[in-house]
């Protein structure tokens, strides 16, 4: 059994389905900041069988929830201070979501057009299908990692 | 200020008061005459359509405005670059309103994003073509006197076809309408368009035969099977003269069905049937014309 020690300040996302962990940590940037961060994979879990844990010692307002949210909104964030587990975050899929997803329809004004953001919208919750603002061209996120 | 991006910006019953407005036109064309004096509508087509483009201008002169614009990209600022919300902030300075087409999908709405006068979407790409859908419906409410109770065949290319897909998208909106798409199996409707109507309960069927059901149709809206959307000549000249729609087959037809067609047709329609006083399809074409000028009437807030 692997240990790691416990942050101080900073958040764990749990639940983490086992193998999404680095792609989170790659959308989340976390390779920008310049703090402790623990990528734990394949962890024993009695809800799921295998997961995957990321710990991370930096403020949480630097990280965009909604990123976490559209790769799996059943991940739990817990926020962390003085050692301790303060708070855990609700994730629910975002309405409208910016620069996370990239529109791959070469139809659309997007791909001619870089300055202009890529903005997705949720136009089914249950089987969590966004679709691009501009052209309205379907994105599972389901299949997207 | 308002837009038209797709089919669906407008209610219903925005639709009524647009459609009363343009059978008004119809009527009493002199009374309109002079409503755009000092209005100019730019046309920017960054890719060729004569027949929207001239409807649009034909339009604009009609109600007494003036029109200016370009008709392809080639011959616009685009060629060098500028992007499409810079291109409309400077015709927003020069003109009181924009019909706008592009190729690529979304680009009105990136348009009506950045312009301060009102936008009209002529097409973006394979995408949505609103004015196409309002001369539908305008033309079916004339000829017709409801946009209800009816069953219409849709005939054709039906998977790429988005004048179709806009207006089955705009008829679902109106009570007992049954819905009978024709087309080869290569070129069937998209599921997500089947999947939308068993949802909303709403009555279809597909079948491959025209004439097994021109007895039962009071609308027939043909299509024209479109070369650029086939990437292989070979299912191109194979589609192409799946249907052809002739004297023979009208035979079958009820009395006062209507023949539609967004035009421009190759061979799907004979020319005989041009005689027939069920083709509507050039009237059609004058109904664009009166639904245009009521939407430019409307967005620039002259009635």
């Amino acid at each position: 059994m692997l240990n790691v020690g416990k942050i101080e300040e900073g958040f764990v996302l749990d639940h983490i389905p086992a193998g999404k962990s680095l792609a989170i940590y790659h959308h989340l940037q976390l390779d920008k900041l310049d703090c402790t961060v623990a990528i734990i994979k394949n962890a024993r879990s009695n809800k799921m069988g295998k997961k995957d844990l990321l710990k991370v010692e930096c403020n949480i307002d630097l990280i965009d929830m909604d990123v976490i949210a559209v790769i799996d909104h059943n991940i739990t964030v817990n926020v962390i201070k003085n050692g301790e587990i303060v708070s855990k975050k609700e994730l629910t899929l975002p309405k409208e979501i910016k620069n996370i997803l990239k529109c791959k329809n070469p139809r659309c004004i997007t791909s001619i057009e870089q300055e202009l953001p890529h903005i997705f919208v949720l136009s089914d919750g249950k089987k969590q299908v966004y679709r691009c603002k501009y052209c309205e061209e379907k994105f599972d996120t389901r299949s997207f990692f | 200020m308002r837009h038209l991006i797709t089919p669906l910006d407008f209610t219903t019953e925005e639709l009524e008061r647009l459609f009363d407005l343009a059978n008004d036109i119809e009527n009493n064309k002199e009374k309109y005459a002079k409503k755009c004096e000092g209005k100019i509508l730019a046309t920017c087509f960054y890719e060729p359509s004569t027949r929207t483009r001239l409807s649009f201008e034909s339009a604009m002169l009609q109600l007494g405005g003036e029109v200016l614009g370009f008709s392809d990209a080639g011959s616009s600022s685009a060629a060098k670059g500028e992007s499409v919300s810079d291109t409309i902030r400077m015709i927003s300075a020069y003109t009181d309103i924009c019909a706008m087409r592009h190729p690529k999908e979304g680009s009105a709405m990136v348009a009506a994003t950045a312009a301060s006068i009102p936008v009209i979407n002529a097409g973006d790409g394979g995408h949505q073509h609103p004015t196409q859908t309002l001369t539908d419906l305008l033309t079916i409410r004339s000829l017709k006197k409801r946009l209800d109770n009816f069953t219409i065949g849709l005939c054709g290319d039906l998977k790429f076809g988005r004048t179709v897909h806009s207006l089955i998208n705009a008829l679902v909106r109106y009570p007992n309408i049954t819905f009978v798409f024709i087309s080869p199996e290569e070129l069937r409707i998209p599921d997500y368009i089947i999947d939308m109507l068993k949802e909303k309960e709403i009555p279809f069927k597909e079948v491959i035969r025209l004439e097994d059901v021109m007895p039962e149709l009071d609308l027939l809206y043909m299509t024209r099977v479109q070369r650029e959307r086939f990437f292989n000549e070979q299912d191109y000249v194979r589609l192409k003269d799946f249907y052809i729609l002739d004297k023979e087959k009208m035979i079958l037809a009820k009395p006062d069905m209507l023949v539609l067609h967004p035009l421009p047709r190759v061979n799907e329609i004979s020319v005989e049937v041009d005689q027939d006083p069920r083709a509507a399809y050039f009237k059609q074409v004058q109904y664009g014309v009166y639904v245009r000028m009521a939407l430019i009437l409307t967005l620039l807030e002259l009635v």
